[in-house]
């Protein structure tokens, strides 16, 4: 039984990362870059429904909706200032622009809400799936977090098959001269991208604080890492290929942790990355890029 | 009589090493006349540390080219590598032979590491490599703080549980103690050393530039494909600039180690954020300018101690100093408005000349 609770738990774990993932392999897929950044605007996230719910008394729903608008305000800016400036620059120069970001994220937080832990509040009220008399138990925000996930993956998939904007997106991601050619609003293409990925990011802040309930300015950087290993697992730029990296890189994280050694489980983490980049770059379900010269 | 002719290259690395050599002078000058408080002084071996590691760093950012995350790794390596060494023979070799000799298996070690590192590492190129360079920092620092080492009578011992399973004879010295880290280490470095290493840095790392490998490894990083089409083999130069990058950091860290009686892995010492503190350093400095690090090393470790108020934002400016200097140096529209203000001004200085 002891197996099925670590299963549960890795799942839990893993159900957040696949949702942080989904807003990294959305910006990675289109934009072509490392968005830093994206473990830290779900830090904000988290401290934005903090303060509402904690502070102010708001509703939950209210407070989620209140920072899902800040964080896509956030994405925005954040691609605004400091991303669109450097379109077409070398790829190192974005990312160490992008790293810059997350450390200004994090200091800005760190001055605002200082460095102590916030006791976040669940702000999921359903009660806990109690199986086998009590022996088996399933965490309510487990449950809520995986069917956000798929709510998310299906309604994305749709999103970007099936409306306009959505096959811009596809466009611009491969070929941004061509989609310019054809009459695709390149900037705003990337813009918009930004601002679903980050309004994810907020939802993926609620449900990563809910589920672990302590708020530091350092809250989204380790996660943030790690859903970006499983996007990678996953197949970077792939939907579902997120979902699936998540939930296994949560799975094998919280396995390791049981069985193998808890100091190790983030170097095992990590391994699997340098694993999957070495055997299969692509990853689980992503598809070939071909280098153009 | 004739002249000397120096080229201009020879001209700039000569004031490269003038500058710290005349910087060590200015200092000790200052120590004499009692002009540096005690807390400087305790601040500089950690400044020729960061110097040597901002060093290593711009070997890979702008020389190579890629980016690497994982500088605090190579650092942490050398630094246990080394500190293990010094206290297992604190009382069989004498202070100054063990120290050279620490250095070397601190630099030996950390070479090592990064060459493995590097082979599958840098097959990998632009965000893929940043970010599994940042994966090997970490499991470095997992992997050292989940150690045990110990050696007594039977020979060495290690385990990854705990001190217990070390299964040590009474009379064994406890090296690694897990997350306690390495105590007792002795306290090797001191700030001319520190200069001396520095100033090594230096010759290696120039000399390098400008040989015939130096050439080729910034072929590499300026079009790759073209290289690869003249016959260069990417991968073995890439290793080189790389193993050389790790080993200095590896040099730094046992600067490091041997200026502290305790030494950890913690994320702040040999965790991430140093990795991006040293980008900071490497950024601020100028990306391929070496001169510019060991300046911008200094600084913006000197400042912070200086203007005391300063230091609650300290990471915050940091932080705008990295975006902004990002986007001022690498925007196509800011090189472009760079370009035209230089035209103006010189149109300026030249009047009445048509183009």
């Amino acid at each position: 039984m002891s197996f099925v609770a670590h299963l549960i738990n890795g799942i839990s774990l893993g159900s957040v990362y696949a949702l942080i993932a989904l807003g990294y392999t959305m910006v990675y897929g289109i934009a072509k870059m490392l968005n830093f950044a994206h473990g830290d605007v779900i830090m904000i996230g988290g401290y934005v429904v903090f303060v509402t719910v904690s502070g102010m008394g708001l509703n939950p729903l209210a407070a989620i909706i209140i920072s899902m608008a800040a964080c896509t305000l956030l994405g925005v800016t954040i691609e605004r200032v400091a991303y669109r400036p450097l379109r077409g620059a070398s790829p190192l120069a974005v990312l160490i622009t992008a790293i810059g970001v997350s450390y200004l994220l994090q200091n800005v937080a760190l001055l605002v809400f200082g460095s102590d832990t916030k006791a976040f509040t669940n702000v999921v009220p359903f009660p806990n799936l109690e199986l086998f008399d009590g022996q088996l138990v399933i965490k309510s925000v487990t449950i809520v977090t995986v069917i956000v996930n798929i709510i998310i993956m299906v309604g994305l998939t749709l999103f970007v098959k099936k409306t306009k904007i959505g096959r811009a997106m596809t466009a611009v991601s491969e070929d941004k001269g061509a989609a310019q050619l054809m009459g695709i609003n390149v900037n705003g293409t990337i813009a918009v991208t930004f601002a679903i990925g980050s309004s994810l990011a907020a939802i993926a802040g609620v449900l990563l604080c809910s589920a672990y309930p302590a708020l530091t300015p350092y809250t989204g950087s380790m996660p943030g890492i790690k859903a970006f290993v499983a996007a990678v697992f996953g197949g970077i730029g792939s939907i579902p290929g997120a979902f699936i990296g998540g939930i296994l890189l949560g799975v094998i994280e919280n396995l390791s942790k049981a069985y193998i050694s808890s100091q190790l489980s983030d170097a095992i983490v990590f391994s699997i990355l340098i694993i999957v980049l070495l055997v299969k770059p692509t990853g689980l379900l992503g598809k070939k890029i071909q280098e153009k010269v | 009589m004739k002249k000397i002719m120096i080229n201009k290259t020879t001209k700039n690395d000569m004031i490269t090493y003038a500058m710290v050599i005349l910087a060590y002078i200015v200092v000790q000058l200052l120590i004499a006349t009692g002009h540096v408080s005690s807390l400087i002084q305790g601040l500089l071996v950690p400044f020729c540390t960061y110097v040597i590691v901002a060093i290593a760093l711009n070997l890979t950012v702008g020389i190579l080219g890629e980016l690497s995350l994982g500088h605090a790794g190579f650092m942490c390596v050398g630094a246990f590598s080394s500190a293990v060494f010094s206290l297992a023979f604190k009382d069989a070799i004498p202070g100054g032979l063990r120290f050279l000799l620490a250095i070397l298996i601190g630099a030996a070690a950390a070479a090592l590491i990064g060459f493995l590192v590097g082979i599958p590492v840098l097959r990998l190129r632009g965000d893929y490599l940043a970010i599994v360079t940042l994966a090997f920092g970490e499991i470095i620092k997992n992997i050292i703080n989940a150690l045990y080492l110990g050696v007594d009578g039977n020979g060495i011992h290690f385990t990854m549980k705990d001190a217990l399973s070390l299964d040590m004879e009474e009379d064994g010295l406890m090296l690694i103690k897990g997350a306690q880290g390495v105590t007792g280490t002795p306290n090797d470095s001191n700030f001319t050393i520190g200069v001396v290493l520095i100033l090594i840095t230096l010759f290696i790392v120039l000399n390098f530039i400008h040989s015939r490998t130096g050439r080729a490894v910034m072929s590499i990083r300026d079009n790759r494909i073209a290289a690869e089409s003249v016959g260069i083999n990417v991968t073995k130069y890439k290793l080189i600039a790389f193993t050389i990058s790790a080993s200095l950091a590896g040099v730094a860290g046992v600067l490091y180690a041997h200026n502290l009686s305790t030494l950890n892995a913690l994320p702040k010492n040999f965790g991430y954020n140093m990795s991006i503190l040293i980008l900071v350093f490497v950024v601020l400095g100028g990306i391929g300018n070496i001169r510019g690090s060991i300046i911008a090393a200094v600084l913006l470790t000197l400042l912070p101690e200086v203007l005391r108020a300063l230091s609650d934002y300290r990471m915050l400016i940091y932080a705008i100093v990295l975006i902004a200097m990002m986007i001022f140096n690498w925007s196509p529209n800011a090189i472009f408005f760079r370009k035209r203000l230089k035209q103006r001004i010189t149109a300026g200085r030249k009047p009445g000349k048509e183009e």
